[in-house]
C-alpha cells in the first residue's frame, strides 16, 4: 500500500478513536461529564494519540532502516562479474533500481503483466528496448545479473511493504483497543495526554541534537574513508592542490586555508571599521531621526541573499577593481580574486559587526559616560578611553562571529573569488598579491562535491574532510565568542 | 551671556591662563579637531554603508530590468499541409513525427514573405538565408510546433505568431550588442541588426514586457531569449512550503519545551548549546549532511525539493526556536500565574494563554526564518540542485519528489554560462527573488505592528 495512504488510514482510526474514547468515557459516567476525572476531550485525546503516534513513529523508522537493509542484501547478492563491467557497486545498485522502477512502469501502463515481469530473462526479445518504452530512465543495457537483480529487489520491496502495512495497521489497531479499553470515567486521561505531549515537545528539542551529531557522524564516516587512501599529514601539511579525477592528485589544505583566511581578513579589514564606527556614530551621537532611518538600511545588508553578494562581486565589484586598480598597477587581469570577494563580503560583514557593536555599547552603563564628562572629556575622549574599553569583549566577540561568517560564507567567494588555489611553489609574491584569484575550503567543497562524482574517490572525499576541517575551525569561533561575551558581560549586570 | 558681553575683558594677560574663555587654546583646538574627526568618521562609516546598499541595488536592477523585456518578431506563418500533415489524415500521432526541424522552413518562409510585404532587400545587407533564420530564436520552431499538435485543425491556415527574436537581436535592442561589436561576434552580423532595425520600422519587430521570464523554464546554453524562472519558483516554493510544515511545528515545540518546560540540567544545557551552534554553523556544512544522509544515505532523489525542503529546515529551526524563545518569554508571568490560579494545568496555561498571545511573535520570526531559506544557495549546490532542469515538478505531493531548480541556484547556474545575455536574466531573477524577500519581510513587520502587545 502506498505510504501515503497508510498515513491517511491511521489517522482515519485516529479520528474515530477520538469520538470513540469521548463516548466511551461519557457513557461510563452516564453522560455527566461532572463525573469524569478529566474532560471529554481529553479521552478522545487520548485514544488519537495512542492510535497514531506509536503506529506512525513505526512507519518513519521502517521507511528509514527498510530500503538500506534491501540494498545491503541484494548488493551483496550481486555476482563480481557484474560489478567489474559496470564500475562500482553503488553504480550497479543504481542501475537495479532504475530497471526495477522501469518494471513497476511496465506494469503500471500495462505493457507486462506481473508474471512475465517477475519472470523477464534479458535474452528475451530486447528487453532493454521495452523498458524504455514505459518512459523510465535506462541508461545502459540491461544485463542478466542486474536484471535478476532488479527482480528480486521488487520482490524483497514487496514483501517490506505488505510487512509495513500489517506492522504499522496493527499497531493502529491495538493502540486503539488499548486507548478505548482503558477509558473509564476514573481515568487520568488529562494526565496521560499532557505526558504524552510533553514527550512529543522533547522529542521536538532533540532534533538540535540529533542534527548536530547527524553533521558530525556524515563527515567523521566519509573523513576516515578519505584518510584510508590518503594520509592524512598529507592533507593538512601539504603545500599543494592539484586534485585529478583520473587519481594520483595532490590534495594538500594548506593554500585553500590561506586563501579563506587572506580573504577573511581583507573582509574583516573592511568590515570592523565600518561596522564599528557606524555603531559608535549611531548609539552615542545619532539623533532620533538618522538613527530611524539609517540603522534598518544598514541592516537590510544583513537581510540580502549571499547569492546577490555574489552577482555584485561579479558584474560590478571585479570589473572595477581589475580596471581601476589591478591592471594600472600592473598587479592582475583577473575579475575574480581576493580583493574582489574580500570587499564585497566586507559589505555584507557590515550590518554584523555593527548590530552586535552597537548592542554592547548601548549596554555600557550612562553613569561611566557621566562621571567622564564630568571630569571635562570631551564626547570622542569618553567614547575611546571610557565606553569602547568598557565595550571591548563584546566587540572582541563580535569580531569574532564575523570572523567564522566569513570563513564559512561560500557564494561570495564562488563567484568572486576564483577557482584556483594558492601557488605556494612560485613564491610569496603570487601568494600575497590580493589582485589574483585565489580559492577557499568552501569553494573547493563546492567543486567537488557537484557535478558527476565517484564517491569512492579521494578527489571527492576530501570535500568531507574539507567540511570537517570548516566546522571545527567555525565552531572554535562561536564558542570562543560566546566564551569571551558571557564572561566579560556580567561585569555591568 | 549677557554679563560676559556687558563686561568686556581687560586686555589679554600673557602666560598660560591667557585669554578669553572663548578663544579656544591650542590643546583644546586640538582636542576639538578631534572631536569633529571622530564625527566625520562614524558619519563616513555611516555613510559608506548606505552608499554599498545603494549601489549594490542600483547594480542589480540596472543590470536585471531589462530581462523582463523582450524582443518579438511577429510573422504570419502558413502551416503547410504538405510539409506538416503530408496525408491530411489529421492523425496527432502522425503530426507528432514532424520533429522541430520539419517546422523550421515554415518558419524561413515566414520570414520572406513578410520582406517582401515590407520590401527589405536581403541581399543588400548581406544577410544570407541562414543568418536571416537566425534572427528568430530557436524556440520558435518548438512553440510553432506546440500550436500545431494543440490545433491540428488549424493546418492549412495563415496564423499570426509572436516568436522570440534570438538573444544577439534582443541584445541590440538592450545596448548589449553594437554594429562594432557585431562585427568581432560569429553570431550575430551588422547586417542582421540593420535587417532587424528594417524590420523593426516595418512594425513586425517590437520589444515588450515578456511573462515567458516569469513563466517558461530554463533553457539550454545558446538560447538564453526562452530561458525563465518558472521552474526555480516552483522549485522554491515546495521548499518553502516543506520547511514551513515541518520547521514550524518542531520548532514551537522544541520552545515550548525549552522555555516552559524544561529543568535545569546537563541535557537541557545540552540542547541550548546545541542550538546557538547550529544558528552559526556554515550553511554550506548542511549541505554535507543533506548529501549525506539524504541522499546517498537514505537514498531520496537528487536535485528534489524534498531533500532541499529538509535541509532548510534543518538550517532554518535554530533561526525559528530562538525568536519563539523571545517571544514566549516576553508573555508576562502574570498571564500563567492566573491560569493556573483557576485551576488549568500547566499544558493548559501555555497552550490556551501562553501560546496564543506569543502568535505574532512566532509567525513574525518564522517568516523572517523563511526568508532567509529562501535566498539559500550553498546547500542546495551539493544536494544536486544546479543540474538542468526543463520539465515542471508535478503537483504535491508527488511534485516534492521530482527534480526541480531554485530560484537563488538558478541565478548561480545562469552566471556559469558564457553568453552575457544570461547575466542579464540571472540579474532579472535576483529582482524577483528581492522581491519575494521584501514582501515577506513587509509582512513581518506588519504582522509585528498590528498584532505586538506591549505588557
Amino acid at each position: 500500500m502506498p505510504v501515503l495512504w497508510i498515513v491517511l488510514a491511521v489517522f482515519g482510526l485516529g479520528l474515530i478513536g477520538y469520538f470513540a474514547g469521548r463516548m466511551r468515557a461519557l457513557g461510563s459516567a452516564g453522560g455527566d461529564a461532572r463525573r469524569l476525572h478529566s474532560l471529554p476531550n481529553y479521552y478522545g485525546w487520548h485514544a488519537f494519540m495512542l492510535t497514531v503516534v506509536p503506529a506512525l513513529l513505526v512507519l518513519a523508522a521502517w521507511l528509514l532502516v527498510a530500503p538500506s537493509m534491501i540494498d545491503t542484501r541484494i548488493g551483496d547478492s550481486l555476482p563480481e562479474s557484474a560489478i567489474a563491467e559496470g564500475g562500482s557497486r553503488s553504480l550497479v545498485m543504481a542501475e537495479v533500481r532504475r530497471a526495477a522502477v522501469a518494471l513497476d512502469m511496465a506494469i503500471e501502463q500495462g505493457r507486462m503483466d506481473s508474471e512475465t515481469a517477475a519472470n523477464l530473462r534479458s535474452d528475451m526479445a530486447d528487453v532493454t528496448a521495452r523498458l524504455k518504452e514505459t518512459g523510465a530512465i535506462i541508461t545502459s543495457t540491461i544485463t542478466q545479473p542486474v536484471l535478476r537483480a532488479a527482480q528480486e529487489f521488487r520482490v524483497l520491496s514487496g514483501i517490506s511493504n505488505f510487512w509495513m502495512t500489517v506492522v504499522v495497521g496493527l499497531l493502529a489497531i491495538a493502540g486503539f483497543a488499548l486507548a478505548l479499553l482503558q477509558t473509564h470515567k476514573d481515568f487520568r486521561a488529562r494526565n496521560t495526554v499532557e505526558a504524552g505531549i510533553k514527550t512529543i515537545l522533547i522529542l521536538a528539542s532533540t532534533i538540535a541534537i540529533l542534527t548536530t551529531v547527524g553533521i558530525v557522524l556524515s563527515m567523521f564516516f566519509e573523513t576516515g574513508n578519505f584518510f584510508e587512501k590518503y594520509a592524512w599529514t598529507e592533507f593538512f601539511f601539504g603545500t599543494k592542490w592539484a586534485p585529478d579525477f583520473r587519481g594520483d592528485s595532490e590534495l594538500g589544505m594548506l593554500p585553500l586555508l590561506w586563501g579563506t583566511l587572506y580573504i577573511s581578513f581583507v573582509a574583516l579589514a573592511v568590515a570592523v571599521p565600518v561596522g564599528l564606527f557606524a555603531a559608535i556614530y549611531l548609539s552615542e551621537y545619532a539623533g532620533p531621526k538618522l538613527r530611524a532611518v539609517a540603522k534598518p538600511m544598514i541592516e537590510i545588508l544583513a537581510g540580502i541573499p549571499t547569492i546577490v553578494y555574489g552577482l555584485f562581486a561579479l558584474i560590478t565589484v571585479g570589473p572595477i577593481v581589475r580596471d581601476w586598480i589591478a591592471q594600472p598597477l600592473g598587479l592582475g587581469n583577473s575579475t575574480n580574486s581576493v580583493m574582489t570577494a574580500g570587499l564585497v563580503m566586507g559589505i555584507m560583514l557590515i550590518p554584523f559587526v555593527s548590530s552586535l557593536s552597537d548592542d554592547i555599547i548601548n549596554a555600557v552603563p550612562q553613569a561611566m559616560r557621566d562621571g567622564s564628562f564630568g571630569l571635562g572629556a570631551t564626547h570622542s575622549e569618553t567614547i575611546k578611553q571610557v565606553v569602547l574599553p568598557a565595550a571591548l569583549p563584546g566587540i572582541v566577540g563580535a569580531v569574532l562571529l564575523a570572523a567564522s561568517r566569513a570563513i564559512g560564507e561560500t557564494m561570495i567567494v564562488v563567484m568572486g573569488a576564483g577557482a584556483a588555489a594558492a601557488q605556494f611553489q612560485e613564491g610569496l609574491g603570487a601568494v600575497i598579491n590580493p589582485f589574483e584569484a585565489m580559492t577557499t575550503v568552501t569553494v573547493k567543497i563546492v567543486s567537488q562535491l557537484t557535478g558527476d562524482t565517484d564517491f569512492a574517490s579521494p578527489e571527492t572525499l576530501v570535500a568531507f574532510a574539507l567540511g570537517l576541517t570548516l566546522f571545527v575551525i567555525t565552531l572554535g569561533l562561536n564558542v570562543l565568542a560566546l566564551y569571551i561575551v558571557r564572561k566579560y558581560r556580567e561585569q555591568y549586570e | 551671556m549677557t554679563d560676559a558681553t556687558a563686561n568686556t575683558p581687560a586686555a589679554p594677560k600673557e602666560g598660560k591662563h591667557a585669554g578669553s574663555l572663548f578663544d579656544a587654546d591650542a590643546r583644546t583646538q586640538k582636542r576639538n579637531a578631534s572631536e569633529a574627526r571622530f564625527r566625520a568618521l562614524g558619519l563616513g562609516a555611516i555613510g559608506i554603508g548606505v552608499a554599498a546598499l545603494i549601489v549594490l541595488l542600483v547594480s542589480i536592477l540596472s543590470q536585471g530590468l531589462p530581462a523582463f523585456q523582450q524582443t518579438f518578431i511577429t510573422l504570419d506563418v502558413y502551416l503547410d499541409e504538405a510539409k506538416l500533415d503530408k496525408n491530411g489524415e489529421r492523425d496527432i500521432e502522425k503530426i507528432k513525427k514532424v520533429s522541430t526541424f520539419g517546422y523550421a522552413p515554415l518558419i524561413k518562409n515566414a520570414m520572406t514573405s513578410r520582406n517582401e510585404e515590407l520590401g527589405i532587400d536581403m541581399a543588400a545587407l548581406g544577410v544570407s538565408d541562414k543568418e536571416m533564420s537566425a534572427m528568430v530564436s530557436k524556440e520558435a520552431a518548438a512553440q510553432l510546433r506546440r500550436f500545431v499538435i494543440a490545433n491540428p485543425d488549424r493546418i492549412g491556415d495563415t496564423v499570426e505568431f509572436e516568436f522570440l527574436a534570438s538573444g544577439r537581436i534582443d541584445g541590440y535592442y538592450k545596448g548589449r550588442v553594437t554594429l562594432e561589436s557585431a562585427e568581432r561576434d560569429s553570431n550575430v552580423s551588422p547586417g542582421q541588426l540593420q535587417y532587424a532595425d528594417a524590420l523593426k520600422e516595418g512594425g513586425a519587430l517590437s520589444t515588450h514586457f515578456n511573462w515567458g521570464f516569469l513563466t517558461m523554464a530554463d533553457a539550454s546554453e545558446n538560447r538564453p531569449e526562452a530561458a525563465g524562472i518558472g521552474v526555480a519558483m516552483i522549485g522554491s516554493l515546495y521548499m518553502m512550503l516543506v520547511v514551513l510544515f515541518l520547521a514550524l511545528p518542531i520548532g514551537v515545540a522544541a520552545s515550548i519545551y525549552l522555555e516552559e518546560f524544561a529543568p535545569k540540567n546537563w541535557f537541557t544545557d545540552m540542547i541550548e548549546v546545541n542550538i546557538s551552534n547550529l544558528a552559526a554553523v556554515p550553511s554550506i556544512v548542511f549541505g554535507i549532511l543533506g548529501l549525506a544522509i539524504f541522499i546517498n544515505y537514505a537514498g531520496l532523489p537528487q536535485s528534489a525539493p524534498i531533500v532541499g525542503g529538509l535541509v532548510l529546515t534543518l538550517m532554518t529551526l535554530p533561526t525559528i526556536i530562538i525568536s519563539t524563545r523571545a517571544s514566549l518569554k516576553s508573555v508576562p508571568p502574570s498571564i500563567r500565574d492566573a491560569a493556573l490560579g483557576v485551576g488549568a494545568s500547566k499544558m493548559q496555561s501555555v497552550f490556551h494563554h501562553v501560546l496564543p498571545l506569543a502568535m505574532p511573535g512566532i509567525l513574525t520570526g518564522t517568516i523572517i526564518g523563511l526568508a532567509q531559506a529562501l535566498g539559500e544557495t550553498a546547500p542546495l549546490m551539493l544536494i544536486g540542485m544546479v543540474a538542468f532542469v526543463r520539465e515542471f515538478p508535478s503537483a504535491p505531493p508527488e511534485g516534492f519528489f521530482d527534480p526541480a531548480s531554485a530560484l537563488p541556484v538558478q541565478v548561480y547556474n545562469w552566471t556559469t554560462r558564457a553568453d552575457p545575455a544570461f547575466v542579464e536574466r540571472a540579474s532579472g531573477a535576483i529582482i524577483v527573488l528581492l522581491c519575494f524577500l521584501l514582501c515577506m519581510n513587509f509582512l513581518a513587520i506588519i504582522l509585528r505592528r498590528r498584532f505586538e502587545r506591549r505588557w
